[in-house]
């Protein structure tokens, strides 16, 4: 096992709480709009040759919520201002759902700073057919009813599983809340963000956008509209796999991300 | 003490089955609305509301949802309007504006003055932070709700107070020019505020000197409010009292208690009260503060917590079942036998309504007393023979006992207005051994 620990440094004028593991250069990794949810296989194969940092979003519970985030937008300054002050040099980025928005508005806002983006099944942009699923609207049944597709993955229950504490209960609520201040109105995308990706596609950012086939929560032509901003970008399907293709697949997931990193 | 009728205006033309089969009211679809019934049941609610300030009611009491059935009053704003005219010294009573499902605060100080000017002077502000289904419906960020109603009634009160023109640039809310030329005609109204159980509001409540409307909640932990209420207010240099406390009760009143009981079921028609809506659109996010969720976290065994894979999977299939429900429209009559047995509704005849509400003013004291008039398809006929019985016989008793053991209203005592010196225990605000007594399941 990678050994891994979670820390907490004062970052861009906030206290900021990290899980670190692995060692090699750095992977900046985004969690999705639930929270992280520890540390899966996944982790530990990237972790064998790349050291990985996962900051937790401020107001998930953990790293303290700073009141003038308002957008997604303003997270990925934050995290770029983290990235500077940690002296990262052009991290790669891997992030998932509203954590790809997040990288996404990153890269619009300073390509250069990055190595590269890698996004999960990613919101941010208004698709023309279809719709984001409404996860706010949804029992906790009905949204992992939606999100995974193949249920029968060994690290499904490992999550999802058993009895939730209160503790993860309110880890839960909190990250629900904190993604409603980001993300209520409108609903995960930014109208402006496939024209700020402009600077990502000028400096053609390596990317990469990894899709479950059976994905429910962003529909197919988010990835469309991505690779319309986006045309360098390579895309990669994992068939059988919904909105958590890394838990759902991991053996695909980590082929496709290595592939592309290597 | 103040008196008033409330109703939701249900729409009375609805068949039961796609509430059920909805599980709620809130997104059952307008598919099933008609122009010509809804046309009748608005004009009849109106006219319900001059029918109860002729009986003798103090005061119509009338709130707004939003993508509900249970509730036809979409813009309640425009019907107050209309009472402010044709009723001539009922108090109008809103419960209330949901201000952070409006978004502007300024347009809602305009109509609420004008209200307050056409009526001359008959307006109740109230103010809530709207139902959690409420947040969808009006695309508020849940997230920011209680920042929103804390910004929008400050701007409010700013706007009914301060000499524009003014400029305003708040978090929520933005306004270049503040110059409403529509002010209240009281120079401040009452504001009146509902509630069911939120300790933050009972404070801010207590806070601001207003009225806390305790809506149906059990008696015991209506006590506990009090209490927290009485505790705030005595910090803050005063004796709260009966005008610093209102109720409101389902209440149905026929002639014999056979007919109310038939009748009055109209109270869990499609599920009644806890059919509202669906937890999904109870609970948006961030809507609770972090102390109550952190409440219903620790809470052993709650629906909400005992969440496992196969918890989760669990009937996956939502689907009606309409063979189930015999069983289910079984399980919401004894719900309604129960809520009776709490005494948290009353139906009877006119000295079981009563002697019934006599027993409740005896335990939490309120100086508001609101009857909420039934739900469900139930006649015009019966829903105003309900009112004048109230009406004729017996509010004037129950005025008669408020007078005994001295309940004052918000208008014949200013709440806040006792002085408490500092150190001096305050008195009780509610009477626990009368409670007892009532032997309450």
């Amino acid at each position: 096992m990678a050994t891994w620990k979670e820390e907490t440094q004062n970052l861009a004028g906030s206290d900021l709480v990290m899980i670190r593991g692995g060692s090699g250069k750095p992977l900046l990794v985004i969690h999705d709009e639930l929270g992280y949810t520890g540390w899966m296989s996944w982790n530990e194969e990237l972790a064998k040759d790349r050291e990985l940092i996962i900051p937790l979003q401020p107001g998930f519970g953990k790293s303290p919520r700073q009141d003038w985030m308002w957008r997604h937008r303003d997270l990925a300054n934050y995290y770029l201002n983290v990235i500077r002050e940690l002296g990262l040099e052009k991290p790669d980025v891997l992030a998932f759902s509203a954590g790809a928005y997040t990288a996404a508005e990153m890269a619009a806002a300073n390509p250069e700073l990055l190595g590269s983006i890698t996004l999960v099944g990613p919101m941010g942009i208004k698709p023309d057919e279809g719709e984001i699923f409404d996860i706010f609207a949804a029992t906790i049944k009905t949204c992992l009813r939606k999100t995974v597709f193949n249920q029968e993955a060994k690290e499904f229950s490992e999550i999802y599983g058993g009895e939730m504490s209160a503790e993860q209960f309110e880890l839960f609520e909190d990250a629900r809340a904190e993604s409603a201040r980001l993300g209520w109105e409108p609903y995960m995308f930014n109208p402006s963000l496939p024209d700020l990706l402009r600077s990502a596609k000028n400096t053609k950012l390596p990317t990469l956008l990894i899709r479950g086939s059976e994905d429910e929560v962003v529909p197919q032509d988010c990835i469309r509209k991505y690779h319309d901003a986006l045309p360098q970008a390579d895309i990669v399907t994992i068939k059988g796999t919904g909105h958590r293709p890394e838990i759902e697949d991991s053996a695909e997931f980590v082929a496709a991300v290595k592939h592309f990193l290597a | 003490m103040q008196i008033a009728h409330f109703t939701e205006r249900p729409v009375r033309y609805l068949a039961e089955e796609p509430v059920l089969e909805n599980r709620a009211f809130f997104g059952v679809s307008n598919k099933y609305y008609d122009r010509e019934k809804a046309a009748d049941d608005y004009n009849f609610y109106l006219d319900e509301a001059c029918f109860c300030e002729e009986v003798g009611f103090d005061a119509v009491a009338l709130n707004e949802h939003h993508g509900n059935p249970f509730c036809s009053g979409s813009v309640v704003n425009i019907e107050a309007a209309i009472l402010a005219r044709i009723t001539s010294k009922a108090k109008i009573v809103i419960i209330g504006n949901m201000l952070p499902g409006v978004k502007h605060p300024l347009r809602v100080a305009e109509e609420l003055a004008t209200i307050d000017t056409i009526s001359r002077g008959r307006l109740v502000a109230g103010w809530v932070r709207g139902a959690g289904s409420e947040q969808f419906f009006n695309n508020a960020n849940p997230a920011y709700n209680r920042e929103m109603f804390n910004e929008a009634h400050s701007f409010i009160m700013d706007c009914w107070t301060k000499d524009g023109p003014w400029r305003y640039e708040g978090k929520h809310f933005h306004y270049r020019h503040v110059n409403p030329w529509v002010k209240p005609y009281q120079e401040m109204p009452q504001q009146w505020i509902p509630g069911v159980l939120s300790a933050e509001t009972v404070m801010w409540c207590a806070e601001k000197q207003y009225p806390y409307l305790g809506l149906g909640t059990a008696l015991g932990p209506t006590c506990d409010l009090w209490d927290m209420y009485a505790d705030k207010s005595a910090e803050l240099g005063y004796q709260a009292g009966s005008e610093n406390f209102g109720y409101l009760l389902p209440i149905f009143c026929a002639d014999t208690d056979e007919k109310a009981q038939d009748i009055g079921r109209g109270f869990i028609f499609g599920g009644g009260q806890n059919a509202f809506s669906r937890p999904e659109h109870t609970l948006p996010p961030g809507y609770n503060s972090k102390s109550a969720i952190r409440m219903l976290g620790q809470q052993p065994g709650g629906s909400w917590l005992g969440v496992s894979k196969e918890k989760l999977m669990a009937g996956a299939d939502d689907s009606w079942d309409a063979s189930a429900y015999d069983s289910l429209r079984a399980k919401l009559v004894a719900g309604y036998d129960k809520a009776q047995d709490n005494m948290q509704t009353v139906v009877g005849s006119p000295e079981t309504c009563a002697q019934k509400i006599k027993d409740i003013l005896s335990v939490i004291r309120p100086g508001v007393f609101t009857c909420f008039a039934v739900q469900g398809n139930v006649s015009d006929k019966d829903r105003l023979r309900s009112v004048e019985l109230l009406g004729k016989e017996v509010l004037p008793e129950v005025r008669k006992f408020a007078d005994e053991i001295g309940l004052f209203g918000p208008f014949d005592r200013t709440p806040g207005s006792v002085k408490l010196a500092p150190g001096t225990k305050r008195a009780p605000v509610c009477d626990r051994e009368a409670l007892a007594k009532l032997n309450l399941p």
